[in-house]
């Protein structure tokens, strides 16, 4: 089974919620649409709902029609973000009850409800009221719903942007497991994030969107060892990956008047001129032989501590494996990791990686 | 302080309290007055201050060929219409709120908000600007002084309320409850009824609840479009008038035609402070 979607257009009062868009997605398999807020992703899972009309554009399902097919004769499922569950029904019933639109009978309605009840860890809530159950549960509910159905395609639009950051961790993996055994059953998973951690995690094929176009489509390694322009570099990091402009001056790399870098052996075949660089938050930390920078912001996330700074023009965030508090417009001394450079030419478009690829 | 405020709370709502029920306690000892009791000055308790007596009731239940004012067949009339009038209001309203809600129609410069305004502006209008329109239309159909006219009026008076409170409360469900149906399997009728309505209820008890209460205390249509063939109770009761204002029937009157709708809140009192949808978008 394939999923084929060719030129999808929409527009709205001048805006493009979905530009050109074309892929080709097969049974089996993970898809992860990671962009900004605004980027499309909800969009497009609503126009392979069938919610949405696109203004032009084709989709098919094995080779057959699929745009034409009206919503509730798809055999899609979708889990929104927001919870969205049938708030006059309780657990049980909202599980049910895209089997009894089905008609199924109901011996097999139970068996169905309760495994897939089993499956998201709700089994002893049936009689439950949806009011009574806390977000992460809800959330739960609404997967079960989605699961229940044994759809061909399942839609999962930001399942986790809603709740608490220790519940997403936690729901993050148990949801990677049903969703790999969902897959598992030959059914289509299209989940899309904003969360660059996420999509990583979740696997699969990632598809990169920005302003309704998509913007690379390739495996998560892929994706994080080549990213196609500086745009996808941004998107698929967090925090997003650090830019600025240098240039090449012989063998050496020169990024202000006061930071000269060797040219690592994955640069050297640059010719000489500007590019704008790359490097991720964690080619940037501490280092007594590196160059002098001014805190901006230090910001400590668990474990670590970002670090905002500053040298002349450039604005960087690099990474510390501990917790240390700093003063605002202190000055450190930071070592950039050349190592970890990625190039990228006027257009944008990366020529140099530190994993080898080269556009 | 917090004694402070709590008696003043308190006698803030006794006195509320006071304000509401001291006019049914006053009608309800009234009606248990004759004439005498009446007019002999300000008195409340039966038996300590005067003699209760039923005339004022009575006079509802006889004929006026015996001297009284029978409301049976009116209380039935209103029963009737505004019961009719309520519910069809209901379901055509609910139909064109949920449309006004969920779909954008657009001719010209006419947009959804222009469309309700449309609906919420017959009630703004004052009553006597539609009566004679009224009048002439149910005259031209044969439908003065007849229930089934009435009924009709009613509609078009009671719809507009229930296309009001209905758009402001299907814009409160969200629109992905309805989506997630459609992906679940229902057809947008089937999304309709089996899942927006069933979470709609307490809109729906409010509109209803407001559309009786403007139903059943009209007068002034009632009073035009209806001349001896059928009457309505708040003619009726108005009709209970005379040179002397029989003080203990209208009392009596009164307390009859208000007990439906304090009959009816009282009922759905609890069902509107349910309120189920809290849980349809955390």
């Amino acid at each position: 089974m394939s999923l084929k979607v060719s030129n999808l257009s929409m527009k709205f009062k001048d805006e493009f919620h979905l530009n050109d868009v074309s892929f080709e997605m097969s049974k089996g398999k993970i898809y992860t649409i990671i962009g900004r807020t605004l980027s499309g992703k909800t969009t497009l899972l609503k126009t392979i709902a069938g919610l949405t009309n696109p203004d032009s554009g084709e989709m098919s399902l094995d080779g057959v029609d699929f745009g034409a097919v009206p919503v509730w004769k798809r055999q899609v499922a979708m889990v929104y973000q927001q919870f969205i569950n049938y708030p006059h029904l309780s657990v049980f019933e909202n599980v049910a009850f895209p089997l009894k639109q089905r008609k199924m009978p109901r011996p097999e309605i139970d068996t169905r409800v309760r495994q897939a009840l089993e499956q998201v860890g709700l089994q002893g809530f049936e009689t439950r009221k949806i009011q009574a159950l806390s977000g992460g549960q809800q959330q739960r509910v609404a997967l079960a719903r989605s699961l229940v159905k044994e759809a061909n395609i399942l839609l999962l639009d930001e399942p986790l942007v809603n709740l608490d950051y220790k519940l997403r961790e936690q729901l993050r993996e148990e949801f990677k497991n049903i969703f790999s055994a969902k897959a598992s059953e030959n059914a289509i998973l299209i989940y899309s994030t904003t969360d660059p951690v996420e999509a990583m995690q979740l696997g699969g094929e990632i598809i990169v969107m920005d302003e309704g176009r998509i913007l690379q489509q390739a495996s998560a390694q892929e994706i994080y060892e080549n990213p196609k322009t500086t745009k996808v570099a941004q998107i698929t990091n967090d925090p997003a990956m650090n830019l600025f402009e240098g240039e090449v001056v012989d063998s050496t790399l020169v990024l202000t008047s006061s930071i000269h870098l060797d040219l690592p052996p994955h640069l050297a075949a640059l010719t000489c001129g500007k590019y704008t660089f790359g490097i991720r938050a964690s080619g940037i930390t501490l280092d007594s032989d590196g160059f002098e920078f001014q805190i901006e912001l230090a910001e400590i996330s668990g474990s670590e501590t970002f670090l905002h700074l500053q040298h002349a023009q450039m604005h960087v965030v690099g990474l510390l494996d501990s917790v240390q508090n700093f003063d605002i417009g202190q000055t450190v001394t930071a070592g950039i990791d050349s190592k970890s450079l990625y190039a990228f030419d006027k257009s944008e478009n990366l020529v140099a990686s530190p994993y080898g690829g080269t556009k | 302080m917090r004694f402070v405020y709590v008696t003043l709370k308190y006698l803030a709502v006794c006195l509320w309290s006071v304000f509401v029920i001291a006019p049914f306690l006053w009608a309800l000892s009234t009606s248990f007055k004759d004439f005498n009791s009446v007019t002999g000055g300000a008195t409340y308790i039966p038996w300590l201050q005067f003699e209760p007596s039923l005339e004022g009731w009575r006079v509802l239940l006889r004929s006026p060929a015996q001297g009284g004012v029978n409301i049976v067949e009116p209380y039935f009339n209103s029963i009737f219409v505004t019961c009719s009038a309520s519910l069809i209001s209901i379901a055509l309203g609910t139909l064109a709120a949920y449309a006004l809600s969920r779909f954008t129609f657009k001719a010209g410069f006419i947009k959804n908000s222009d469309i309700t305004f449309f609906f919420i502006s017959q009630r703004i209008m004052p009553p006597i600007v539609l009566s004679i329109p009224f009048f002439i239309m149910l005259g031209k159909l044969g439908l003065l002084d007849s229930l089934f006219g009435l009924i009709l009026v009613y509609i078009v008076l009671l719809m507009p309320i229930a296309v009001w409170i209905m758009v402001d409360f299907f814009n409160k469900v969200p629109k992905e409850i309805d989506e997630t149906a459609l992906i679940d399997g229902c057809n947008p009728y089937q999304a309709f009824y089996k899942v927006v309505l069933p979470n709609s209820i307490p809109g729906l008890i409010v509109a209803g609840l407001f559309c009786m209460i403007f139903g059943w205390t009209d007068f002034f249509f009632a009073f035009i479009l209806t001349f001896t063939e059928v009457q309505l109770l708040p003619v009726a009761i108005v009709a209970l008038n005379s040179s002397i204002t029989p003080w203990w029937s209208l009392s009596a009157a009164a307390l009859v035609c208000v007990a439906p709708l304090i009959v009816v809140a009282f009922i759905v009192e609890r069902y509107l402070s349910k309120g189920n949808l809290s849980g349809a978008l955390k």
